[in-house]
């Protein structure tokens, strides 16, 4: 299943792979697939769909909203692998499911991780769960399963640990724009530069993708001149705000990336 | 090493560890390299020590409670937590965390607090010490506890409501963590009980464990032996409880009893007794105990004490209650405000609604005649008024 994402980022060119995180259940239970695929539709190359958790210290106001909202909802982890059962009969990109720990540690890491792989979920993102204790006692059941899960670095990372981080990563480094909580605005700086610079020089063995505070085009185009994909969060969601969201799904991913068909 | 420290990994058995998004990486090992060496240094130990007597007003007397004591049947002592500058056990902490966060360099101070005792607390430390102070408190104690901000306003801190979930201390600690992720160089993070990412459990404790180095020496003039038949304390996140019982927990004659906040009754859907309610999971930043639903999702506890209104426990107190080491207990609204009254008409002391749920536990034991029973009367009431006066129509 790894296949998905390795093969995505071998063939992709000069492409500018685009990302798009939203949080599943939100802005209705059942709206997770139909997401998935307008958005599938509309270019976007790779998806990381939100498990929501009560306490999301790493979110800002926005997916601290959508998270409250699909909780009430009813969102649940095995409501949520429900309905991704027929995942695959409609989507073909990569997705990952992120989230935090707890609800993973309450379904049961075994269960999680083969849940996630029947339903042909490409890999995960845990912000809370740490390297060291994702390899003492997950990352065995991780990769029998397939599931690639990926890493974050912030630009106060150490270089010894980003390398650490790389041989341990299976899919793609994730980069934070800068250490923050999710919706803040990317403000390019000297320091931003440098930093992304930085990663550059490292020639690290995954490809890299940038987060946090990317939320229209020139965030997009400054983020992909510096790694081989960006994603967006915080904006995507805002969006899904209005009513009328299913018909403004493809022109806001035209608008960000207008290099997609 | 006993069985009861952390190990080098941060886990007390089950229980603790660090999970952080790596934005916190950076500054939580920093801390976990540092706050060992810095702690043990002479010139902290000097000052720590300077400060705990000149300005905190240590030791903390241990008093014996005679009218306390007749009722009971026991030789009932309180240590008089209650008597430190600020009015609890918090100034403990905070003073040796200050203390660290400015050998760390860190010039910006940021602290959640439910009471807002420990917000006080901080306010107070970073007064002392010229630093600037954002502390995040829940919407709600806010209003149950306006004394309190009002001291914190007046020492300079910046107050800041915390709105989202029930707004109270979870989600004030939920505020503070993204700060500190939002503000990764300059800052450092006060946690104001035992909980949070290791090295905070270890550290708090040790910070708060002259409680029971006191309590050993105290006891030995007054007694003759070092050590208590039982050691009682309240549990919150379990600061004051692990500083009662730190240097007793090697001493297995001690019987250790900690007191959760039963709320409106343990089964009533409005409690904080996480070691009833919990099970095993991670909120900020530890594996411990938690209350939460099946899904995984924490579940809002309750309790009219803000200080205890807290879904979880530090890991030391999950691994204690695992070993059975501790017996954990509880206290309803009910039980606890009439500990309190009754404190107050025997001996003249008006507890906080936190230490009161400790009182309530003698309510429920039976003693032998000479049994010395030490409690650690975390804090006074003098915030808790308002509360009194509502409760008992005063
Ligand atoms: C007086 C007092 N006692 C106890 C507590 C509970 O905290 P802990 O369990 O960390 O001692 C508080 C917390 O605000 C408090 O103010």
């Amino acid at each position: 299943m790894m296949n998905r994402i390795k093969n995505l980022f071998a063939n992709k060119g000069d492409k500018r792979i685009l990302s798009i995180y939203y949080t599943a259940g939100y802005p209705t239970l059942n709206s997770t697939v139909d997401i998935a695929e307008a958005l599938e539709k509309a270019g976007v190359d790779f998806l990381e769909i939100g498990f929501p958790y009560s306490d999301p210290v790493a979110d800002g106001p926005v997916i601290q909203h959508s998270s409250e909202m699909a909780l009430r909802n009813g969102m649940t982890l095995d409501v949520l692998f429900d309905q991704l059962k027929d995942l695959r009969k409609r989507v073909n990109i990569p997705v990952f499911l992120m989230g935090y720990v707890n609800p993973v540690l309450q379904y049961g890491v075994e269960n999680f991780c083969k849940a996630c792989a029947a339903v042909g979920v490409d890999g995960t993102i845990i912000p809370d769960l740490p390297m060291y204790e994702y390899e003492e006692q997950y990352q065995t059941v991780f990769e029998t399963h397939g599931l690639s899960n990926i890493f974050l670095v912030t630009p106060q990372t150490s270089e010894e640990r980003i390398r650490k981080i790389d041989r341990l990563s299976t899919g793609f480094i994730y980069l934070l724009s800068s250490s923050a909580t999710t919706g803040k605005n990317l403000t390019v700086s000297e320091n931003t530069e440098s930093y992304f610079s930085r990663i550059r020089a490292m020639e690290l063995d995954n490809p890299t993708v940038i987060g946090f505070g990317i939320s229209n085009h020139d965030t997009f185009v400054h983020a992909t001149d510096h790694a081989d994909g960006a994603i967006v969060g915080s904006a995507f969601v805002k969006l899904l705000d209005d009513p009328e969201y299913s018909t403004k799904i493809a022109p806001f991913i035209q608008q960000l990336s207008p290099s997609v068909p | 090493m006993s069985k009861y420290q952390v190990n080098d990994n941060g886990y007390y058995g089950d229980f603790g560890g660090a999970y952080i998004p790596e934005m916190l990486y950076p500054n939580v090992e920093e801390l976990r390299q540092q706050y060992l060496a810095i702690i043990q240094s002479a010139g902290f130990q000097e000052e720590f020590d300077q400060l705990l007597r000149d300005y905190v007003g240590r030791p903390s007397p241990l008093y014996l409670a005679e009218r306390l004591s007749d009722r009971y049947g026991a030789n009932v002592f309180l240590k008089r937590e209650d008597l430190n500058h600020t009015g609890a056990h918090k100034i403990n902490n905070t003073i040796g965390q200050i203390l660290l966060a400015e050998r760390l360099g860190k010039k910006r101070i940021i602290a959640e607090t439910g009471a807002g005792q420990h917000g006080v607390a901080t306010a107070t430390v970073c007064a002392l010490k010229g630093l600037q102070c954002v502390v995040y408190m829940g919407a709600i104690d806010i209003q149950r506890q306006a004394p309190n901000v009002a001291r914190m306003k007046m020492m300079g801190a910046e107050v800041v409501a915390a709105t989202s979930g029930s707004k109270t201390l979870k989600d004030a600690t939920n505020e503070a963590m993204r700060d500190w992720i939002n503000n990764p160089v300059d800052t450092h993070y006060i946690i104001g009980s035992v909980v949070g990412p290791h090295p905070y459990p270890d550290m708090v404790a040790r910070f708060q464990s002259v409680i029971s180095a006191e309590t050993r020496k105290q006891l030995l003039e007054k007694t003759g032996r070092e050590t208590p038949d039982y050691a009682i304390a309240c549990v919150g996140g379990g600061s004051n409880a692990a500083g009662m019982f730190y240097h007793f927990l090697d001493s297995p004659e001690v019987k250790l009893v900690a007191v959760e906040a039963a709320g409106k009754g343990v089964e009533s859907g409005e409690s904080a007794a996480t070691t009833v309610l919990g099970r095993e999971g991670v909120l900020h930043g530890s594996r411990s105990l938690l209350m939460q639903t099946d899904d995984g999702q924490v579940v809002e506890p309750y309790s009219i004490s803000a200080g205890l209104d807290y879904p979880g426990i530090g890991p030391l107190h999950a691994w204690l209650h695992k070993t059975k080491r501790a017996t954990y207990a509880s206290a309803t609204d009910d039980d606890a405000m009439q500990a309190g009254l009754l404190l107050t008409q025997l001996e003249g002391i008006i507890p906080a609604i936190e230490s009161a749920h400790a009182l309530a536990q003698l309510e429920k034991m039976t003693f032998a005649a000479n049994d010395n029973v030490v409690v650690c009367l975390s804090g006074r009431g003098d915030k808790d008024l308002d509360n009194y006066m509502k409760y008992f129509g005063f």
